[in-house]
């Protein structure tokens, strides 16, 4: 690590104390239970696992959100800002310049007065603070395609299938291609088996019949389940790729807002959220949105995200968004309006350096 | 010299003899029977290196050997990026075997990897843990389940009678090598049918990162008697 980088971490992490939030450290090693059960096997790819004796299987910490919600659920005051300035450590699984030890200065704001607001708050923060790189930002928001998915007109199963898959951009799309009747769903024969059993196999293993013909009736069940109708299903495709600054964003799903009302809260939220943006400087006319941004593997967004990008090669140099849900799967039956957001103060000084050449 | 590792027993070394055999290059095995050395007559400057299979992908990463003979499914597996650490000089046509997911033959209601994922999102809202799949294969399993955005399941490893975890109750399916499928049939287990993950063979291996300086034209004078 080099002085500019510690520098640059320094006052970034400054910065968010001035901000008012409370310093926080967390123990580089973490169980992996918790991480695991979260993350799945994209975290074992990703963390450096350890084995401790008596602790059993440990991770050096991947990030900050985890262990800083932790935290705060188990003796945090209400609301609360913290911050905090440390190394996370990455596997890479490929060759090329990604460092797997870096440092993350992050700010995370537990508010449930004005969620908007905080939103703005960290938004408009992480701006200011990166404002002379000539970053380019992208944000988005994923609880307005989680609103327009509940307000389908179709089964729950459905729903929690579409809904289960959120982050997941292609097995979404594929469900969804299934779910309107665009793409076969190709399952003539297991359905005639399934109607017509068979003497079964022996069975061997913890899943046990019970669990087996559960889902043999919901296969049957969403066989017989209608296609979405038409026009839902234009308009999911639609936010899919609904690529717009934020101003232009906000009117087209004022535009669409009639054809699927269970949106309307979400786009209130939206339209707040931008206004809250306006109040703090921010130019919504021209700041980019995408309805499908912050769709990836690590999946506790569930809410406004947003990124600050460098040069193309470069991993965001910022990066954050909204996770009420991951406090209330911390923190045993309470939950708090969570937002927060990291920035890799080594991209900072790499482009600061890169600039003064 | 050119060192080359081969497998050190069984089916895969007596066949890695009889492919090199039959281009004129003869490979024995020295001393006792179970003593791990070996050597080559009719072609020059070549240092037989008896390995475990699993070894051989490591030694070539490493650049400690300059040729090997393994299984294509080892060097996946077992080396990251492995095409910028190891290049395929000639597939072997033996040792095939296909790396597939099986789970139990009496799970009617999954045949594929979507059934999979679907089953697997009920089997940790019933159980409160992720659906454990028992492999040897970590990084190719994780990477081919990653990529169809399968969720909800975890690996767990088994370094041996990986077919035995679903009924000892360590996993609910398993991710493994088979070549004729009766080890999977005689376990209660099935293939899922569109989950094939490679399709493995013995495949001879040229390291990327050994010192080629010396070996270079004993390389190119070996390429030739094998007719590559």
């Amino acid at each position: 690590m080099t002085p500019a980088i510690r520098a640059e971490a320094d006052r970034l992490f400054a910065a968010f104390q001035a901000a008012g939030a409370v310093a926080i450290d967390t123990d580089i090693l973490q169980p992996a239970e918790i991480l695991l059960d979260l993350y799945g096997e994209d975290i074992r790819a990703r963390a450096y696992t350890t084995h401790d004796p008596l602790r059993g299987e440990m991770m050096l910490r991947p990030d900050f959100t985890v262990p800083v919600v932790q935290a705060h659920m188990a003796h945090g005051a209400d609301p609360a800002r913290y911050c905090y300035c440390g190394e996370v450590f990455r596997k890479q699984q490929h060759r090329g310049n990604r460092a797997s030890e870096y440092l993350q200065v992050g700010f995370e704001v537990f508010d449930r007065r004005s969620p908007e607001a905080a939103d703005a708050e960290v938004f408009s923060l992480f701006s200011n603070l990166l404002a002379d790189l000539n970053l380019r930002a992208a944000t988005g928001d994923i609880g307005i395609l989680m609103a327009a998915v509940r307000g389908l007109s179709t089964t729950e199963a459905r729903k929690s299938a579409l809904l289960r898959h959120i982050w997941r951009p292609r097995r979404f799309r594929a469900l969804l291609d299934r779910f309107s009747g665009r793409a076969p769903a190709n399952r003539d024969t297991l359905l005639a088996r399934l109607r017509q059993p068979a003497g079964a196999a022996p069975l061997v293993g913890l899943r046990d019949e019970a669990e087996i013909a559960a889902r043999t009736q919901a296969l049957l069940a969403d066989a017989d389940t209608p296609a979405l109708c038409a026009p839902e299903a234009a308009l999911l495709y639609d936010l899919l790729t609904l690529q717009a600054p934020a101003a232009a964003a906000l009117a087209h799903l004022r535009g669409i807002q009639p054809l699927l009302p269970a949106i309307a809260p979400a786009v209130d939220r939206f339209a707040a959220r931008l206004d809250a943006l306006s109040a703090r400087g921010i130019d919504v006319v021209t700041l980019p949105f995408e309805a499908s941004h912050g769709r990836t593997t690590l999946e506790y967004y569930d809410g406004f995200v947003f990124s600050f990008h460098g040069l193309p090669d470069m991993p965001p140099v910022a990066s954050g968004g909204r996770y009420d849900a991951l406090t209330a799967v911390l923190g045993a039956g309470a939950s708090i309006p969570a937002i927060g957001g990291v920035i890799r103060p080594a991209l900072v000084a790499a482009l600061r350096e890169a600039m003064s050449c | 010299m050119l060192k080359l590792g081969v497998p050190s027993k069984g089916r895969l070394m007596e066949q890695t003899f009889d492919w090199f055999g039959a281009r004129g290059v003869t490979m024995r095995q020295t001393g006792a029977e179970r003593e791990y050395a070996g050597a080559v007559d009719g072609f020059d400057g070549i240092d037989l290196v008896l390995l475990s299979a699993g070894e051989i992908a490591r030694e070539l990463a490493a650049g400690r050997i300059h040729l090997g003979v393994t299984g294509s499914d080892l060097v996946r597996d077992k080396l990251a990026d492995w095409e910028t650490q190891v290049a395929e000089l000639a597939p072997l046509g033996f040792g095939h075997a296909d790396l597939i997911i099986a789970v139990p033959a009496a799970w009617v209601d999954v045949e594929t990897v979507d059934d999979l994922d679907a089953a697997a999102a009920a089997f940790r809202a019933t159980h409160g843990f992720r659906l454990r799949i028992a492999t040897k294969y970590h990084r190719l399993v994780r990477e081919f389940l990653t990529d169809r955005e399968v969720a909800d399941y975890q690996l767990v490893d088994s370094q041996g009678a990986t077919e035995g975890s679903v009924k000892n109750l360590t996993a609910e399916a398993i991710a493994d090598i088979t070549s004729s499928g009766a080890t999977l049939r005689d376990n209660h287990l099935k293939m899922l049918t569109d989950s094939v993950i490679h399709a493995s063979q013995a495949t001879l291996f040229r390291s990327l990162t050994a010192d080629w300086t010396q070996a270079g034209p004993i390389l190119g004078a070996l390429t030739r008697k094998l007719g590559l």
